[in-house]
């Protein structure tokens, strides 16, 4: 189905999540490839050695959350933009993601938590912004706050009045 | 960043700000286009800079004489040939746009016949 | 006319790489370049490359056509560039014409590598040829070269990695994407590219096709409709899309021309995108001493044009006597590292393309 919509099932995105909830009190990269690609470079810039892909670079990437430290180096290091840092703390669900459009959000701003369909879920707090340099390849990774109940759900920001 | 403009007004199709890329636009470079004058900026090839303009037609089919834009824009298709200088058949969208150049179209072969 | 010992015709992924690994071998080298600047279609890319470390992965497009440049820095007494030069005649005997600033040249190799690339296709429909009309490559050159949107609202045509990614582009570049149109029932290109679009909001309208283009001297509405599973259009299921700029990324086919020319021995092979040359393992055409790499011999992405270019380098240099330090050692991880890129899903069409041209994949 997903070849048909771009949007992955509630099933496909819940296994890239750790099963465990609680593992998510401290933060983890939730790799969303769901398709064999020729690309590794997840794999090549993690410290921790926590993500895999192997020999055939085409292979979907695997991630030890043991080893996962939430970083966030993978976040900037996708191509496909494919990976966020997902943590809960206090109640909330706080993400990572990467963001390539402009206007950069500002910290304290609220913007709107938009889903894999495009559709505005809630808003959300812009908690950090790490502005796109050379280092990143010019690609902003932007730290939100919202709601736990839509952990599953989010996926990305959007300014608010550009619904 | 200097303030863009075309003769018509302020130059709305230039991107100012880009998340990835940065455009340096400097120096203005002025031509005529059917003898009305226009402001490219030094980089543009003659197709980029009459596209900033507002010009979309670039010349006309031979045989049905219908209007013709840019297509490929990498000097593949020929929908961009214009006569520059007093040559004709020039493919504007791998030229570079110079001070003084004048761009015409092309009188049209059908509409000789 | 001019004797060298290789002369590359084109200056993107493949011609560049092709240029610094016979350069290594210590060949004297003309690289002709129709653009006023190096680079190919990877100056345009604004995205981040997949592939592995090896293809310069994770870097953007443009950044990885300023290394293949840089890499040519310090080869001043072998290397001479053309730019502005088109090779506008190629015969059997190895001798090109190139035209450059009003003035025709000719050229003898004692190789010859085409790294010509590739055309964008177009697609039937009443009105298609309107201004507004584009080629997906024709919108990257105005956005990111030039800096000009191409207009207010587009309408993409193709599901493939070029029409998602120019989508994604068209949005970083404030111009609003109505609608991606997409005549199969699946999405052709990586899904993540697809993904990136689908959470920005914008509509993919599958198993549709442009049934024509409305306006008079400039592009204003396009009227879509949609197919049924043996493609044939559903009347009744017309929509019009208010729009000025429709976007064709329906594919490649390689520019074949100056290998017909000279008389290589071509196939028609659909997968790699229309007329390709038989080519032997080591790259080498009909014509001896006459190679090709990259999108001419089968429309692929950029990565693998990087590695074979690098190959056809190498092997112009062998055939000729030239040595590569590092020849063997770099044969061996050349023809892995294609191999590598082609052995998933992804590279299927490809495999199969290359089974009817040649010796490779056997």
């Amino acid at each position: 189905m997903i070849e048909k919509t771009a949007v992955a099932s509630k099933e496909m995105v819940r296994s890239r999540f750790p099963k465990d909830k609680d593992v998510l009190f401290r933060p983890k990269a939730i790799i969303e490839c769901y398709k064999e690609i020729p690309c590794n470079p997840c794999e090549t810039s993690c410290p921790f050695h926590a993500i895999t892909i192997g020999e055939d670079i085409n292979a979907i990437p695997q991630i030890d959350f043991d080893k996962c430290t939430g970083c966030g180096i993978c976040v900037h290091s996708c191509p496909g933009l494919a990976i966020m840092v997902a943590m809960i703390k206090n109640g909330k669900a706080y993400f990572k993601v990467p963001y390539e459009l402009l206007p950069i959000p500002l910290v304290g701003e609220r913007w709107l938590a938009v889903n894999r369909n495009g559709d505005v879920i809630s808003d959300c707090k812009i908690e950090q912004v790490m502005p796109g340099r050379k280092s990143t390849n010019t690609t902003t990774v932007v730290t939100v706050s919202l709601e736990q109940p839509y952990l599953y759900d989010f996926v990305t920001i959007r300014r608010p009045g550009d619904e | 960043m200097i303030k863009l403009k075309t003769v018509r007004g302020e130059a709305l199709m230039r991107i100012k700000e880009h998340p990835i890329l940065k455009f340096d636009y400097q120096n203005e470079i002025h031509f005529t286009y059917n003898n009305q004058a226009m402001i490219g900026y030094e980089g543009d090839t003659i197709a980029a800079a009459l596209y900033d303009n507002g010009i979309r037609h670039f010349s006309n089919s031979v045989v049905h004489d219908r209007p013709r834009g840019l297509y490929c824009a990498i000097g593949n298709c020929g929908s961009c040939y214009m006569r520059v200088n007093g040559v004709d058949n020039v493919k504007t969208c791998m030229t570079l746009l110079e001070e003084n150049m004048v761009v015409e179209s092309e009188v049209s072969v059908a509409s000789n016949d | 006319m001019i004797k060298r010992d290789l002369v590359i015709v084109g200056g993107g992924p493949a011609g560049l790489s092709a240029a610094k690994v016979a350069l290594d071998a210590g060949m004297s080298v003309t690289l002709i370049e129709r653009f006023n600047q190096l680079g190919g279609q990877l100056i345009k890319q604004t995205h981040k490359f997949f592939g592995s470390q090896l293809q310069y992965a994770k870097t953007r497009g443009f950044d990885i056509a300023r290394i293949l440049i840089d890499d040519l820095k310090g080869y001043d007494d072998q290397l001479e560039i053309l730019l502005d030069a088109t090779c506008v005649g190629f015969y059997p005997d190895k001798v090109l014409t190139v035209y450059q600033y009003g003035k025709y040249m000719k050229y003898l190799g004692g190789s010859v590598i085409i790294a010509t690339g590739a055309s964008e296709k177009v697609l039937a429909f009443e009105n298609n040829d309107l201004p507004g009309i584009y080629g997906a490559g024709a919108i990257q050159t105005l956005m990111n070269i030039y800096g000009i949107k191409p207009g207010k609202e587009v309408v993409m045509v193709g599901s493939g990695n070029i029409g998602l990614i120019v989508s994604y582009q068209l949005i970083q570049a404030g111009v609003k994407v109505k609608a991606l149109v997409e005549a199969a029932s699946t999405i052709g290109g990586y899904l993540v590219h697809a993904s990136k679009l689908k959470r920005l909001g914008v509509g993919f309208l599958m198993n549709t096709t442009v049934k024509k283009a409305i306006g008079k001297d400039h592009l204003e509405k396009v009227v879509t409709v949609k197919l049924d599973d043996r493609w044939q259009e559903i009347p009744g299921s017309e929509s019009e899309i208010d729009a000025d700029v429709l976007c064709i990324s329906v594919g490649l086919s390689p520019l074949h021309q100056l290998l017909s020319m000279a008389g290589a021995h071509m196939l028609d092979v659909s997968e790699l995108g229309g007329l390709v040359p038989k080519k032997t393992c080591d790259y080498e055409t009909s014509i001896d001493h006459v190679y090709a790499c990259g999108d001419v011999t089968g429309i692929e992405e950029a990565s693998s044009a990087m590695v074979e270019g690098r190959i056809c380098g190498l092997m112009a240099a062998n055939h000729l006597g030239f040595k590569h330090p590092e020849a063997q050692s770099l044969e061996d991880d050349l023809n892995n590292q294609l191999c590598v890129l082609r052995q998933g899903p992804c590279g299927e069409k490809i495999r199969c393309g290359l089974k009817k041209v040649g010796e490779i994949y056997d």
